[in-house]
C-alpha cells in the first residue's frame, strides 16, 4: 500500500472570501457602501433600518438585502418604507455568504449611495462569513445581558461598530452599559459604539451621520 | 452550526485533491482551528463524521490542532496568549497589538493510499 502525505494550506472558507472580495471591489468602484448588520434574533435590526431609512430616503439611495430562514416578511416592512429590498430566503442556513449576495448583484442600481445587509439572526455563524461589506455592524439589544460581547467574541472583533439599541428597556433590566461597552471595547478598540433605541427613534442620527462620513470616505 | 457548511467546502477540497493525486481513499485529514476562528471543534468533527459516508473519505481520521489567541504588542513586543481575547497588554497596557495566530481556519495536509 503506497501512502502519501500532501500539505495543503489552503483556508476553509477561502472560496467566500474570494467572492466577498470580489463584491468589494465592485461595490467600492462604484462607490457604494455595504454595511452588514449582524445581531441575535429580535435585538432589532429591521426596526433599526426602518429608522434609517425615513432619515436616508429624502437625500440619499439605499436598499435592503434580508437575510431570513424562511419568511419574506421583513423585506416587506423596508419596501413599505419605500425603498428597494431583497430577500434571500436561505432555507434553513443559519447565515448568509458571499455567493447568495453574489447572485443578486446584477440586480443592484449602480447609483446606490447605500446597500444595507441584514444577516440572519444569529450571533455565532454569520460572524465567520464576509459578504464583501465596508461596515461590519454588531447590534446587542438590552434584554440579552451585558455580558454578551465575552460570549460572542468573533462576532464583535470583526466588527467596525456596536449599536446598543433597546436603551428605553434598561429603566427595567439589570443591564450596565459602561460595563457593556467596556467589554465591547476591551476585545475591539476601534470599534464605534453607538447607543439607540429604535422604538424611541433616539440615538438614530449619530448612527446615521456614521455611515454618511464612512461613504464620503469611501469615495474620496 | 455553520460547521456543516464548512465541511462541505472541507469535502470540496478533498475531492480535488484526491483526484489531482490519483487517490483510492483519504486516510487522515489535519485542520488548524484558530480559538478565534468562530468554529467549535466538535461541531466540525461531529459533521465530518456524518458527511465522509460514501466519499473517499470514509474511513478517515480528522486531527484538529487547536491553535491559541496570540497576540504581539508593537510598544514593547511582548508576546502572549489571551484565552480571553482581551486586546490589551499584559506588560505595557497598549492596545497597539498585531494578531499572531488564533484566527486560521485552515486545511493542513491530506494523508492518502495511492492506487499504485
Ligand atoms: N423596547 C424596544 N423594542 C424594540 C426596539 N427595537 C426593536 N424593538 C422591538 O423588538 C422586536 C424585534 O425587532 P426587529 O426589528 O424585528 O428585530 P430583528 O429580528 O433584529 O430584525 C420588535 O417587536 C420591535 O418592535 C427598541 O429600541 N426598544
Ligand atoms: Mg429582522
Ligand atoms: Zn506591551
Amino acid at each position: 500500500m503506497k501512502k502519501k502525505e500532501i500539505l495543503v494550506l489552503e483556508e476553509l472558507l477561502g472560496s467566500n472570501k474570494k467572492i466577498a472580495a470580489d463584491i468589494r471591489e465592485k461595490l467600492e468602484e462604484k462607490g457604494i457602501l455595504a454595511i452588514n448588520f449582524l445581531s441575535s434574533p429580535g435585538a432589532g435590526k429591521t426596526s433599526l433600518l426602518e429608522r434609517i431609512a425615513e432619515r436616508l430616503k429624502p437625500h440619499y439611495k439605499m436598499a435592503v438585502i434580508e437575510g431570513d430562514i424562511e419568511t419574506e416578511r421583513d423585506a416587506e416592512r423596508i419596501r413599505a418604507k419605500g425603498i428597494p429590498a431583497w430577500q434571500i430566503i436561505t432555507g434553513g442556513a443559519c447565515h448568509l455568504e458571499a455567493k447568495m449576495v453574489g447572485k443578486i448583484f446584477s440586480e443592484i442600481p449602480a447609483d446606490l449611495d447605500l446597500l444595507f445587509i441584514e444577516n440572519v439572526g444569529n450571533l455565532v455563524c454569520p460572524a465567520s462569513y464576509d459578504l464583501g461589506e465596508s461596515i461590519r455592524c454588531v447590534i446587542l439589544s438590552t434584554p440579552e445581558g451585558d455580558d454578551k460581547p465575552k460570549k460572542y467574541p468573533k462576532a464583535f472583533t470583526t466588527s467596525d461598530c456596536l449599536v446598543i439599541n433597546k436603551i428605553d428597556l434598561i429603566p427595567f433590566l439589570p443591564f450596565d452599559l459602561e460595563y457593556a461597552r467596556k467589554e465591547a471595547l476591551e476585545m475591539n478598540p476601534k470599534l464605534k459604539v453607538f447607543i439607540t433605541s429604535a422604538l424611541k427613534d433616539s440615538g438614530i442620527d449619530e448612527l446615521v451621520e456614521y455611515f454618511l462620513s464612512s461613504l464620503r470616505n469611501l469615495r474620496q | 452550526m455553520h460547521e456543516l457548511s464548512i465541511v462541505a467546502n472541507l469535502f470540496e477540497i478533498l475531492e480535488e485533491k484526491a483526484k489531482e493525486q490519483k487517490a483510492k481513499k483519504i486516510i487522515s485529514v489535519k485542520l488548524k482551528v484558530g480559538a478565534l476562528s468562530g468554529v467549535v471543534p466538535e461541531f466540525l468533527e461531529t459533521a465530518f463524521d456524518i458527511y465522509k459516508k460514501g466519499t473517499i473519505a470514509d474511513k478517515a481520521k480528522l486531527k484538529i490542532e487547536d491553535v491559541p489567541f496570540k497576540i504581539q504588542c508593537q510598544k514593547c513586543q511582548a508576546e502572549m496568549v489571551k484565552d480571553d481575547f482581551v486586546f490589551i497588554c499584559d506588560t505595557c497596557g497598549s492596545t497597539d497589538l498585531k494578531t499572531l495566530s488564533g484566527t486560521e481556519l485552515l486545511l493542513e495536509k491530506i494523508e492518502m493510499e495511492l492506487t499504485s
